[in-house]
Order: C-alpha cells, then sequence, then structure tokens
C-alpha cells in the first residue's frame, strides 16, 4: 500500500475530518491566543532599559512586584472587589433565574430571558458612563431619597469608591450570573421535587437539599464566569471608582501605556491572571467536595 | 403566594437593568450641558451637532468596517468549530474547544496587553487590523455558542440521504446543511457585529490613530461641555444595538421552528 492511499485513507477517518475542521479556529486562536500569551510570559522575565529591552532572564520585575506594597493592595483590592461583585451578582441573580425557570409559563421563558439580555448587549462604557450619573451627588439616586425625605444630605459613600465598582459591575454581569443558572435550574427534575414534598419535606427543606445542590454546577459557572472577568476591569474603576476604587488593570494599563515599561505591566498581567486561576481551582475544588458531601 | 413575591423582585430587578438605558434618551433630548436632573425642555440640537462632527464620522466609519469584517470572520471560524464539535469525535476534543472558547472568560484586559506586545514584537503597529484580529478572538467564542444550537437542532439523516442520492460533500453542505444553519449564521453575524462594534478595551490598546466609536467616546467622556453630544451618540448606538438584537432572536427563533423544535432559551 504506497504512502497516498494510506494517507487519504487516514484523511477519511472520523478524527482527522474532525480535526481538519476545528483546526482554522485552533489555529488562529494559537496565533492571537497562545503566542500573545507565551509573548507576556516572556517579557515578565525581561526588564525595560530606558528604551529598549533588556533581554536577560531575571525574576526582578517578580520582585519589584511583591515586595512594593502599591501593586499588593491593588491586586488585594481587585480580588476583594470582584469577590464582592461575584457574590452581589450571584445572590441577585439567584432568585430572578429561579423565578424564571418555576413561576413563568414555558412559552414566556425565552422572552424574560431576552428581556434580560438586551442591556447587557448595550455599549459597555456608556451603561458604566450612566451609574456615574446616577450615583451622582445630584444624581436621581440621592434627590430622590431626598426627597423622600429618607435622608437629609446626599450620600457620599455611593460613588467614587469601591461599593461604586461594585454596584455597577454587579448591573454589567447580571446577565452572566442568570443564564447559567437558570440553564441548572432548567434541568431539574421536577418529580424530584414532588417526592421530597410527599416524603413530608416542606418547601424550604426541599428547596435547600432538593432544588440547591442541583443547581449548585450553574451556581460554579455563574460564580466564575463573573469573578475572573472582573478581576482584570478596566473602565468601570477609572469612570465611578475614584482614588479607592482603582484596580489591577488600570496600573497594568498604566506600566504599558504611560510609564511605557511592557515588561513590568506583563509581570502584573501573569501575576492576576496566575491569581485568579488559582482560586477558580480551589473554587471548583470546594464545591465538588461540598455538593458530593456527608450522604 | 410565594410566585407574587418573587415576580416583585424580578420587576424591580429589571427596573435595575434598565435604569442606565432608560435615562439616556432623557439627557440626550435635554436642553442642558449639564448631566443632572431636574431635566430642562425637549431639544434635538445635541444630535444635529453629532453630523457636524468629523472625527466622530470618521470613528463611525471605522467602527462599521472593524464590526463588518470581524462578524463575517468570526462567523467563518464558529461554523468551522461548531461543526467540528456537534459533528465530530477526535483527540483532545474538550481541551481544543475549550481554548477556543477561552476568551469568553478571559479578563479582556490580558486579551488586549498581550495581543499588543505581541503585534508590536512581530513590527505590526496598532491600526483597524489589529483590531479586527482582536475582536474576532473574542467574538468566535458567541459565534460557535450561537451555532452549536444550530447544528446540533439538525437532523442527521436529512445530510445522509444527500449522499445517498448521489449528492457529493460540497454540494450536500450548499444544498442542505447552509440552508438549515443560514438562521444561526445570521443571529451569529449580528450578535458579532454588535460585540465588535461596543466592545471598548481591545480597541482602546489596538486601534492607534485609528480610534473606534467607544475609543472616541472614551476620550470624549474627559470633557463635561461634550456630554450631552456623548448621551446622542449614546442613544443612537443603544437604539441600533437593540434593533440587532431583536433581529438576531427573531432568526434564532426562525431557526429552530424550522428545525421543528421548541425554544427553550435565549442566546447562549
Amino acid at each position: 500500500m504506497g504512502l497516498s492511499t494510506r494517507l487519504r485513507r487516514a484523511a477519511r477517518t472520523e478524527s482527522a475530518r474532525g480535526l481538519a475542521l476545528v483546526s482554522p479556529p485552533l489555529f488562529y486562536a494559537l496565533l492571537m491566543l497562545a503566542a500573545p500569551l507565551g509573548t507576556i510570559l516572556l517579557f515578565s522575565f525581561w526588564t525595560q532599559d530606558f528604551l529598549t529591552i533588556d533581554r536577560t532572564f531575571t525574576l526582578d520585575n517578580y520582585r519589584e512586584a511583591l515586595s512594593d506594597p502599591l501593586y499588593g493592595e491593588l491586586l488585594f483590592r481587585s480580588l476583594r472587589i470582584a469577590g464582592a461583585v461575584t457574590v452581589v451578582t450571584v445572590l441577585l441573580a439567584f432568585p430572578i433565574a429561579y423565578f424564571v425557570s418555576f413561576h413563568v409559563r414555558p412559552d414566556r421563558k425565552s422572552l424574560w430571558l431576552f428581556l434580560i439580555t438586551i442591556p447587557f448587549w448595550t455599549s459597555y462604557l456608556i451603561r458604566v458612563f450612566l451609574w456615574r450619573v446616577i450615583l451622582a451627588f445630584d444624581g436621581p439616586v440621592n434627590g430622590t431619597l431626598m426627597g423622600l425625605g429618607i435622608i437629609d444630605e446626599p450620600l457620599s459613600w455611593i460613588l467614587y469608591n469601591a461599593n461604586a465598582v461594585v454596584i455597577t459591575l454587579a448591573h454589567a454581569f447580571a446577565p452572566f450570573a442568570i443564564l447559567p443558572i437558570f440553564v441548572s435550574l432548567e434541568r431539574i427534575d421536577r418529580s424530584l421535587l414532588e417526592a421530597a414534598r410527599d416524603l413530608g419535606e416542606n418547601r424550604v427543606m426541599t428547596f435547600l437539599r432538593v432544588t440547591l445542590p442541583l443547581a449548585m454546577p450553574g451556581v460554579l459557572a455563574a460564580t466564575l464566569i463573573v469573578f475572573i472577568p472582573t478581576i482584570g476591569d478596566y473602565v468601570t474603576p477609572r469612570l465611578v471608582g475614584g482614588s479607592g476604587g482603582t484596580m489591577i488593570a488600570n496600573m497594568i494599563q498604566t506600566q504599558f501605556m504611560r510609564l511605557n515599561n511592557a515588561p513590568l505591566g506583563s509581570t502584573l498581567a501573569v501575576i492576576a491572571m496566575l491569581s485568579v486561576t488559582v482560586i477558580s481551582v480551589a473554587l471548583i475544588l470546594l464545591t465538588r467536595r461540598w455538593t458530593r458531601g456527608p450522604r | 403566594m410565594r410566585g407574587g413575591g418573587l415576580k416583585t423582585y424580578a420587576v424591580i430587578y429589571l427596573i435595575f437593568l434598565y435604569a442606565p438605558i432608560v435615562l439616556l434618551p432623557l439627557f440626550a433630548f435635554n436642553d442642558g450641558t449639564i448631566i443632572a436632573f431636574p431635566l430642562q425642555g425637549f431639544t434635538t440640537h445635541w444630535f444635529a451637532e453629532l453630523v457636524r462632527t468629523e472625527a466622530l464620522i470618521e470613528a463611525t466609519v471605522n467602527s462599521l468596517f472593524i464590526a463588518v469584517v470581524t462578524a463575517i470572520l468570526a462567523t467563518c471560524f464558529g461554523l468551522f468549530a461548531a461543526r467540528a464539535g456537534t459533528r465530530h469525535r477526535f483527540p483532545a476534543k474538550a481541551g481544543i474547544m475549550g481554548f477556543i472558547m477561552l476568551p469568553l472568560v478571559l479578563p479582556e484586559i490580558i486579551v488586549a496587553v498581550s495581543l499588543l506586545v505581541a503585534m508590536l514584537q512581530v513590527g505590526l503597529s496598532p491600526s483597524v487590523w489589529t483590531v479586527i484580529a482582536g475582536h474576532v478572538l473574542i467574538c468566535t467564542p458567541f459565534a460557535i455558542a450561537i451555532l452549536n444550537g444550530s447544528f446540533a437542532n439538525m437532523d442527521n439523516s436529512l445530510e445522509e440521504a444527500a449522499i445517498d442520492l448521489g449528492e457529493t460533500q460540497l454540494s450536500t453542505f450548499r444544498l442542505i446543511t447552509l440552508p438549515l444553519v443560514m438562521p444561526g449564521i445570521i443571529a451569529s453575524l449580528l450578535i458579532c457585529f454588535t460585540i465588535s462594534l461596543d466592545e471598548f478595551i481591545i480597541a482602546f490598546f489596538l486601534s492607534g490613530n485609528e480610534p473606534t466609536l467607544p475609543v472616541y467616546l472614551w476620550g470624549q467622556l474627559r470633557f463635561p461641555g461634550r456630554l450631552p453630544v456623548i448621551m446622542a451618540l449614546g442613544t443612537i448606538l443603544v437604539a441600533l444595538s437593540i434593533l440587532l438584537l431583536i433581529t438576531a432572536e427573531y432568526f434564532r427563533r426562525r431557526g429552530l421552528r424550522r428545525a421543528g423544535l421548541k425554544d427553550t432559551g435565549g442566546f447562549l
């Protein structure tokens, strides 16, 4: 059997055709994602020498990033804010997903989901900027609360600090949290709930012992899909965060664009990604143990 | 009733979700330079000023060009990946598909800086093309998610029947597969177009001196006097996004009906 026939036969196999089909997007992702990520990893071990890059391998950037309290604080603040955003977003989203899955007529569900996702598809920049208007000193929130006589003077803790960042991001990432939770709730076999009720559990216990554990994969997906991108958010801290709400992405941008220190910027990006990965993996493992849990 | 309480919460939540979008047109038509309440009166002055701003028109042209090219490329990649993912088994499938979907969860700033550094390293200077490269990367996962649905809903036996009746692989794809996934393709094109049009971070890093609309907008946010014009521009952008989405949703549902399936949810 000649080589060409063997090749032709191999090309006809299932897996070869699958690989051939997936190769254009795969090649693109390797070129535009893997290679650039590799490049910043490389850069993080180099140093900036005025206008040129010194390509000798060194851990200096990591030493600087880890010893300078400024970077450490920014990273921890980013993790803290992202953590708060995640908790707030998922807690606010769960009842909505539950409502749509359990209380909305099946033919109305997609309308509700559509209504929930529309704001997400509109300009992110404009939405964030409008939160600045809404939360402002003379904005509608303060105006309404003062008009109702609930407060005497405008609230100052809702803009230009970490709280404003949390509110704005909780708004921006709402659909990201609602959709995965909704999907996992939809998958729950409704007869399990009836069984729990028939066996004498009340509504609350049925929810806690049947619905919630079965929805956990969705909650975990929602947590990760909110947590990971919010760590690297740039626009929200810049527009509504003030000086107390600055996050690591703002520092990465400053290093690249203002201070012209690509190696240190790369190092910060690598450290941010590593922290996100470690926390995400820990979360996944913890949830697995918890859902398997004591029987 | 429990559902009643939840429904009240759901309505309040929707108000929270829509608050910024509802405020936008109020300020765009407000006859005052300060973005605050109380409103001053009705004017279309800010919209008229939009047309007179030359930099804005340039940015719009850049944005439209980027969005069109991105939508086409990302949808093509999406077709390949979704087809391979739903129809074929191959080694390391979960890993490969996961890697292609990765930009969906990766912080955008990471994608943006790594692309910038890599492109400067190989000597490419920032332009509309570098923005397109970045946008295709982040739009492809969305295209795959939408097209996965179209391919998964398609009946395999239709293609087999065409092959049995003597059509070639290529003509089967053109005559059977393509028409059946066409609604998905249109939905994917529209969604990718919308994402690219609104995307800021990657464009901010990679556009150089050819700004897109959001990059132009970002620059204008610094000037308080320009804010009403920005509100007018925002109103147009948001209206356009919503229009595109409704069209995309219409095609997605038509696709489901064509495949004889019941609607189970939105995108993603």
